[in-house]
């Protein structure tokens, strides 16, 4: 039985995580029964279908938006893929061309039994398949001979817009001590219907993700992690309108590290929940397969709500995160539940909430690689006081165990961090992460004290919170409001025309391979 | 660049605080102690250390010092300075635009309101082009409000409607027209290579193409924007900093009357 320094009742903690279950089920039952145009998309780009034609269309877009136009998306892009295989002897690309082109109708093909359509595309799922796995490999190799670093892993951004400007500021990060780079997208791409294509160099507040990006940071943050002896991950963002591409993407390329909430997108970029849920569970599924450590965003949902007053939300979301993170097949420690209570800082002994907070989380999901993250909203311009406040995050992140360190940068609310305010974040982190190494052995909490009493309240709350989820359903729930005071219409939001329901003819055959319930 | 130009032993000057000649204060008046840090992009040798402190005397910094420098990557220099600013200004004549209104509490603009224009006043905010980040509309728009501050949704004079953010100019400017709105907000947070004055600069074109841009009270507020900023671009008013939604509120209802009853 594991113990709890808060005097946790892990009985309650047992029903929290039944509630989440049960809040979870229906939800998968619901997206069991869709697909969406960029799970499509996604489906084309594991078949090595990549480029874009004379207008800059992706072609993964140009097949799947003539499908849907002609009502036939339902049956999914892999059933008419299969026949046009069989019928033309063409490659999965060349038949993307030829339709791109005018010079192929699919809807003008011959349908094939289901054993010749599944024998027409095993060659290539299994091709994809093989990469993945082989980029997984890879990874877990460069971490035996290497070393990954040790936890809490420091997690800073670059954003320079452009691609090969990054790479300079990444490899500066990595030699300085950063274990993770994420490359902030540029604002708006998560509500772009399509992938960008190719190496990029303009970008607002951060890069397009792209695949060719991808591939050029992923080779840059390699020649660094050889250089200091440290595999240095990589991550980007499956948030938004492409979740499962992104992440299939990711996983072509060898990402390590992927921002995926099931909720993030409905709150805070207002997309459609049927939408961003059903993607959800295809783009974990693959994270999954691909060893990605998955990114939640709780850490930002109290942005608008109350820190202190709201802080149930922050774990109820987690465990509703954690259940449908499970249902997709991700183990937990690649898990990167985001927590962190950004509460003002003039709070008395807020401290001590955050601290009892984070220990919470900590022992809830002893098993995960929780992402901590310092404030935002808090964040002044003051930055001698935010090189503090982010100390402050630094020393309950090293003292709780945390599994990822979002750095905090003294110039947030600013501009995107300069090379200097990187380096001066991770020289703060590194200080604390070694002077206070093993203080979480070393101090326990005491009996009746403001934290422990905080922990039990938080969890009974959290509690309570499910239980009203349960019974109003997670739908109807966003629809009123309870996260985070945002409320979302369930037929609301950016991309609800890309929702489809799936026929009887419909196969995803990566699901099930993916989660390792099928072999091909 | 030798250190000709500036007298290194100058004693230190007359201490008499003159407000036509101010500089920065360290300790001592007129002593001009200010604090820097930036990076070269050079390796970290002796040159480096030489051509932050050449590049000091050219800001105008008597006896630089670099205190504290390091190679940050290779290629990167990374330095803190301190040095004595040689320049001053005439704070006597300076006069910075301000929005002029008496900040009222919720109640008293609610009231002034009543009184005055007789009947709710329509609003609606956005925090719009690619900006992602709704703290500064929210922190003046939601019920709940920003330190203490209640924001316009919980006034009983107000009609109000925050859109969020990344929300198109075009979309903005729809519904403004739907909703009769008097009075847009517009939310800039962060910024890259000045993407926000480019956007603002839109909206007042777009309105004026749509013959709208008299017709309501246009509104800015953001870290990086001022009142005189906010006029320069063709807005009404422009909120910075320190500034909340009761200061948004008596502007708008005050700016509403004189609109009305001139």
């Amino acid at each position: 039985m594991q113990k709890s320094k808060l005097g946790l009742d892990f009985n309650k903690v047992a029903e929290a995580k039944r509630l989440a279950q049960s809040i979870a089920i229906p939800v998968q039952q619901f997206v069991e029964g869709y697909t969406t145009v960029t799970v499509e998309r996604t489906l084309c780009r594991l078949l090595g279908i990549d480029g874009i034609d004379a207008n800059e269309v992706p072609l993964p877009n140009i097949l799947v938006d003539t499908l849907k136009e002609k009502g036939v998306l339902n049956q999914g892009v892999l059933f008419h893929l299969a026949n046009a295989l069989i019928e033309t002897g063409l490659n999965p690309q060349q038949i993307a061309e030829q339709v791109s082109e005018g010079k192929l109708d699919l809807n003008r093909i011959n349908v094939y039994s289901t054993e010749k359509r599944e024998a027409a595309l095993n060659p290539y799922i299994k091709q994809a398949i093989e990469r993945i796995s082989a980029n997984r490999k890879r990874r877990e190799n460069y971490i035996a001979t290497l070393g990954g670093g040790s936890k809490p892993y420091i997690y800073v951004i670059v954003a320079t817009g452009n691609i090969y400007e990054d790479v300079i500021q990444a490899q500066a990060a990595a030699r300085q001590g950063a274990d993770i780079i994420a490359v902030i997208r540029t604002t708006g791409q998560s509500l772009l219907d399509y992938v960008p294509y190719g190496a990029t160099t303009e970008g607002f507040g951060g890069t397009f993700a792209t695949q060719e990006n991808f591939r050029i940071m992923r080779t840059a943050l390699n020649e660094v992690g050889e250089e200091v002896g440290r595999y240095i991950r990589l991550c980007n963002y499956c948030s938004g309108l492409c979740m499962p591409e992104i992440a299939a993407m990711g996983a072509l390329e060898g990402l390590d590290v992927m921002l995926n909430d099931a909720l993030y997108g409905i709150l805070f970029r207002d997309i459609n929940m049927q939408r961003t849920l059903i993607d959800q569970y295809f783009s974990r599924a693959i994270n999954a397969f691909a060893g990605v450590i998955i990114n939640t965003g709780e850490d930002n949902y109290l942005t608008t709500a109350d820190a202190f007053e709201e802080a149930r939300t922050v774990l109820a979301s987690d465990l509703i995160n954690e259940q449908l993170a499970l249902m997709a097949g991700l183990p937990e420690e690649q898990m990167g539940l985001g927590h962190a209570f950004e509460m003002n800082p003039e709070l008395e002994n807020g401290f001590l909430y955050e601290l009892a907070q984070a220990q919470m989380t900590r022992e809830i999901f002893p098993k995960a690689t929780l992402k901590y993250m310092p404030p935002t909203k808090f964040m002044t311009g003051n930055i001698f006081k935010g090189q503090i406040q982010n100390a402050l995050f630094n020393q309950i992140s090293i003292w709780t165990g945390q599994g990822i360190q979002l750095l905090g940068m003294m110039t947030e609310a600013i501009h995107t961090p300069f090379m200097s305010d990187r380096a001066v974040a991770i020289e703060n982190a590194r200080y604390i992460f070694s002077n206070m190494k093993n203080i979480g052995d070393e101090v326990e909490f005491k009996e009746d004290g403001i934290i422990r009493k905080r922990a039990q309240q938080v969890l009974e709350e959290a509690i309570e919170l499910l239980k009203r989820i349960d019974n109003e359903g997670l739908f109807s729930s966003l629809e009123k409001g309870i996260f985070g005071d945002v409320k979302r219409a369930k037929t609301g939001g950016k991309g609800l025309q890309g929702v489809v329901q799936k026929s009887a003819e419909y196969n995803n055959p990566f699901i099930g391979l993916m989660k390792g319930e099928t072999t091909i | 660049m030798s250190g000709g130009q500036y007298s290194m032993d100058k004693k230190v000057g007359d201490q008499t605080l003159d407000f036509t000649h101010i500089k920065p204060y360290g300790d001592t008046m007129n002593d001009g102690k200010t604090q820097l840090s930036f990076t070269l992009p050079v390796p970290c040798t002796d040159e480096a250390i030489e051509a932050a402190r050449q590049l000091m005397r050219k800001m105008g910094f008597e006896n630089p010092q670099i205190v504290y420098y390091k190679e940050l990557t290779p290629g990167f220099t990374f330095f803190v300075c301190y040095g004595s600013c040689t320049h001053t200004v005439d704070y006597t004549t300076i006069s910075v635009p301000k929005v002029e209104s008496t900040v009222m509490s919720m109640e008293e603009t609610d009231e002034y309101i009543n009184r005055n224009i007789g009947r709710k006043i329509v609003v609606i905010g956005a925090s719009t082009g690619t900006d992602a980040h709704t703290v500064g509309i929210d922190a003046i728009m939601n019920m709940k409000g920003y330190a203490g501050h209640y924001g316009l949704e919980r006034y009983e004079m107000f009609d109000t409607l925050n859109m969020g953010s990344q929300v198109l100019n075009e979309e903005f400017i729809a519904k403004a027209i739907e909703l009769k709105a008097d009075v847009l907000l517009v939310s800039q947070t962060v910024t890259q290579k000045d993407v926000h004055i480019k956007n603002l600069t839109e909206l007042v074109e777009m309105l004026e193409a749509e013959g709208l841009r008299h017709k309501v009270i246009l509104i800015c507020g953001g870290p990086r924007i001022s009142h005189e900023l906010a006029k320069e671009l063709g807005y009404d008013a422009g909120f910075s900093m320190n500034s909340y939604a009761d200061d948004v509120a008596s502007y708008i209802a005050e700016e509403m009357n004189k609109r009305m009853h001139g």
